[in-house]
């Protein structure tokens, strides 16, 4: 803060925010090409701008606030950019343009005609939420911008209409809506609780209580109730009913932005309560955590077996993503630093491998009549060498293969559960279990992509149409094996990031 | 604990309603009486914050005869959360409420449950 000049870089969280949401607004008025092709233009400049936030908040060292309008501190609204941050948002918008660049020539096939660019006006405001939300300190906005979230995912799902997806956005929505309600019943108990709506304000206000002793129940509710409240939206196990419908049989990119940019953005919210508004120490004094952990764990088991029971390849990845949010609210449960560095990195490592795998599995699909079914894939490897190629690289990454990058997470949350005396036995003997279990998933499709067959009457794969695709492909798993060779710069940034989050 | 709750009881009736809205949310089949259920559920939460946000005795904030004093009024702050959180519910409610109406023009019936079973047997 020495420097009272704002520089002009700082301006970029507020500005990437409110790019995106009138992107939407313009897109809603355009042919789905224009708008296709401003959202892709959008999303560059987020990535530039994020890199740029990014870049300035490593050199400085130190996190900034960012004042939305006139008034200051325990009135006004803020933005507050650090490491991590502007980290995840780089992150974020890189997936989503490369999720919708994979799963173009699905959309156009699967979305009526007249309504291309209604997608986009979603995937902008999507966008535009999940950038708020990683941004703003105030409670409140992030409670809106969760119910916005919401209703543009709803619309993601159900965009391709057939009564699946309808019924599987009915489904999610209920769920979304008593996860923001319990959300919104926590914010404005804590807002009771300490008079103020902005998150560092919070805080102060919880330590204060903390250290007098009273309101300890009400507060010990709250905490409770806004984790719930969060989980239910991250769909962690047992609030997981909705997910299979609604990552199964959504068009393609709607599957791999909601599993990976979606369900995280709520975690990364979570996080910020964690850190900025109740502190580390009060949330690892209450027992949430031990509640945490013990569904994270449950979810690693249970998602995983429901996976290999599945016969449905998009249903069994989905599947999937409930075990691995398991993981992440593991790592949380932890209640040490070196746990929530692992589940900030399995976020980083999940998106990427999950939306590889959903945009991969298209790519199989596709080759086999479009037919999910196992029986139908076999063999689809050798139709579609790309698409078989990545999927072995998301699949591998996803059991716990050296260079990938789903290895270094496990190895992140095995040295974390080692530090903690009490839960290492319970996390170490469910972290080997789980990994089992992925790999029976996991490898049984692999091999049956790559069981020759005789003589098939599907047609392999085209090259014309395919260049995009196959494109999206190569940059899945570049990525996916920068996070697994590389992981020790981002690590660092990652811890850099969370002592700034505080 | 029995006199505060007494005391605060516009606060326990709001939570007594909150819950009354989550259950009809999460466990009736029938859309329409799931939406309703989460009416009851949001407008609980504005019921909670504009009994925290009153203070009795005081007036709106809205300065007339020239009364600068802070003690006259009550904080506006949850009044302007309240018609932020309407909004919201607003708009979700229209969501659901097209949603189902898609849904009861394919299926002709408003149970959720009863549904899932049709789009099992279709087998889709």
């Amino acid at each position: 803060m020495e420097s009272t000049q704002m520089q002009f870089v700082q301006n970029f969280p507020c500005f990437s925010i409110m790019l995106c949401m009138f992107a939407g607004i313009v897109s809603s008025v355009l042919k789905g090409r224009g708008a296709r092709r401003l959202n892709t233009v959008v999303l560059g400049l987020n990535i530039v701008m994020s890199a740029a936030v990014l870049l300035f908040t490593v050199s400085k060292g130190e996190f900034y606030v960012y004042v939305m309008g006139r008034f200051s501190a325990p009135w006004g609204n803020e933005l507050r950019a650090g490491v991590l941050e502007a980290g995840m948002a780089l992150f974020f918008c890189i997936i989503m343009l490369l999720s919708l660049l994979g799963g173009r020539h699905k959309l156009l096939q699967e979305v009526e005609a007249g309504k291309q660019n209604l997608y986009y006006v979603l995937t902008d405001l999507l966008l535009s939420s999940l950038l708020a939300l990683i941004y703003t300190n105030d409670l409140f906005t992030a409670y809106v911008f969760v119910e916005i979230n919401t209703i543009s995912a709803c619309g993601l799902i159900m965009i391709r209409q057939n009564g699946r997806t309808i019924e599987a956005a009915v489904r999610y929505m209920i769920m979304s809506l008593l996860g923001s309600g319990l959300f919104l019943v926590g914010i404005c108990m804590l807002y009771d609780l300490t008079g103020h709506l902005l998150m560092s304000n919070i805080k102060t206000e919880v330590a204060y209580i903390m250290a007098n002793g009273t309101y300890q129940v009400p507060l010990l509710v709250t905490i409770a109730i806004m984790s719930v409240g969060l989980a239910i939206k991250s769909a962690l196990f047992p609030f997981h009913a909705w997910l299979p419908d609604a990552y199964g049989y959504s068009t393609v990119s709607s599957a791999a932005i909601l599993s990976s940019l979606v369900s995280k953005g709520y975690i990364f919210l979570l996080f910020k309560i964690i850190y900025r508004v109740i502190g580390f120490e009060v949330f690892h004094d209450s027992k949430i955590i031990n509640v945490l952990f013990v569904f994270g764990l449950m979810g690693m088991v249970f998602g995983s077996l429901s996976a290999i029971k599945e016969n449905d390849i998009r249903r069994m990845i989905a599947f999937s993503s409930v075990a691995q949010i398991g993981y992440i609210y593991m790592g949380i449960g932890f209640g040490t630093q070196v746990g929530m560095v692992a589940s900030v990195f399995h976020v980083l490592s999940h998106a990427a491998t999950k939306s590889l795998l959903f945009i991969a599995a298209i790519g199989l699909t596709d080759v086999s009549g479009g037919s999910r079914k196992f029986i139908e894939l076999t063999g689809a490897g050798y139709r579609n060498k790309f698409a078989g190629a990545a999927f072995t690289v998301g699949a591998l990454s996803m059991v716990g293969v050296p260079t990938f990058s789903g290895f270094i997470s496990k190895l992140l949350f095995a040295q974390a559960a080692v530090q903690n005396q009490g839960k290492m036995l319970p996390a170490l003997l469910v972290l080997g279990v789980s990994t089992i279990l992925n790999a029976i998933y996991f490898m049984k499709t692999v091999i049956r992509i790559y069981t020759p067959v005789e003589h098939t009457e599907y047609p392999a794969a085209g090259w014309r149409q395919g260049r995009i695709y196959a494109a999206t492909l190569v940059c899945f798993m570049i990525l996916n094996v920068i996070l697994g060779v590389f992981s020790q710069p981002i690590v660092d940034l990652i811890e850099m990031g969370l002592n700034m989050f505080a | 604990m029995g006199a505060n709750l007494f005391q605060n009881y516009g606060e326990a009736v709001a939570m007594f309603l909150f819950v009354i809205g989550f259950g009809n949310l999460l466990l009736q089949s029938n859309l329409i009486k799931k939406i309703i259920g989460l009416n009851i559920m949001d407008t609980a939460v504005y019921l909670f914050l504009a009994e925290k946000g009153y203070i009795s005795g005081r007036a709106a904030p809205i300065i007339a005869d020239g009364v600068q004093n802070m003690e006259a009024y009550i904080n506006p702050v949850p009044s302007g959360l309240v018609l932020t959180g309407i909004v919201v519910s607003v708009s979700v409610t229209a969501l659901m409420l097209s949603l189902t109406i898609r849904l009861y023009q394919r299926y002709h019936t408003l149970d959720l449950d009863e549904i899932s079973l049709r789009l099992k047997k279709e087998g889709l």
